[in-house]
């Protein structure tokens, strides 16, 4: 039954992250990578990841994808004729990485180490509960600067993004 | 929860889907002229690298690796952010986004 569900999560990510690449037009490829979002959201699901599963529709599906669709239809982008020049380069540096990868894979398949790392906690709560915890514990420090990051990115994208700014000041 | 069980699909599988996802995003980073795609390709890796870490929080029964995806998510917030209005702003100076279009410093 995990399989099952593996599978199909897998297949479509797969399929849709093609097509994410292969799209001629944007706002194509951007749905595209939506439905590859909620079935990663679903593979959360099936690895015990329930509230991630949320976060990443909420955040990446609600907030990311929709500002991506904005701007792909703000700046009205045509639908490209050709992809770049260097696509022979970049095909054969993708065959060269997925290789090493598959070779990789196939040598550590024989000394795969059994999973005996003790469970974090001894009574297990909810996903959300146990993530709040370490977070507000452990992490403490990483999540401040989380949210430093993420004012200066706030402050960064607005002045980037606004017309003629700091000119009425000279 | 039940978290001390184990796992039904094995951890290659997952990290095979990965590294597939992840490496088309290279390719497609690569291969696309349209800015915008571009950005839509390294949101392909990071949710590849999201997966990795997913995976291994539940092989090694490690709630960290859940709480890193959390950082890498605040990451990609603030990446979209900050990109997107670079793009917006490389489209009102030159009136375009793809990138071999964009030659400023060759000429």
């Amino acid at each position: 039954m995990d399989h099952i569900f593996f599978f199909y999560f897998a297949g479509v990510i797969a399929v849709t992250s093609l097509l994410v690449v292969a799209l001629r037009n944007p706002v194509y490829s951007a749905l595209a990578l939506l439905i590859m979002f909620f079935h990663v959201a679903g593979l959360y699901v099936t690895l015990h990841a329930e509230f991630l599963a949320a976060v990443q529709i909420v955040v990446y599906a609600g907030a990311i994808l929709v500002l991506y669709l904005f701007v792909v239809m703000l700046l009205n982008v045509k639908t490209e004729e050709r992809y770049h020049d260097q696509l022979p380069v970049a095909g054969l540096l993708g065959v060269m990485l997925s290789t090493e990868v598959i070779l990789l894979l196939i040598q550590s398949r024989t000394a795969a180490p059994a999973s005996a790392v003790p469970v974090d906690t001894v009574i297990a709560p909810g996903n959300t509960e146990l993530i709040g915890e370490v977070l507000y514990s452990t992490y403490l420090f990483p999540f401040e600067v989380a949210s430093l990051l993420l004012l200066v990115a706030m402050i960064g994208a607005i002045i980037l993004a606004k017309k003629d700014i700091g000119e009425g000041a000279q | 929860m039940t978290i001390g069980n184990t796992m039904a699909v094995p951890l290659s599988y997952y990290l095979i889907l990965s590294a597939f996802v992840f490496l088309t995003g290279v390719v497609g980073v690569l291969i696309r002229r349209n800015l915008i795609v571009i950005l839509l390709s390294v949101e392909l890796m990071l949710n590849a690298t999201n997966i990795n870490f997913v995976a291994f929080s539940e092989y090694f029964h490690q709630v960290a690796g859940q709480v890193f995806v959390f950082f890498a998510l605040t990451v990609a917030a603030a990446e979209v952010a900050v990109g997107l209005a670079i793009i917006i702003a490389l489209h009102r100076a030159q009136s375009t986004i793809y990138v071999d279009e964009l030659n400023l410093l060759k000429r």
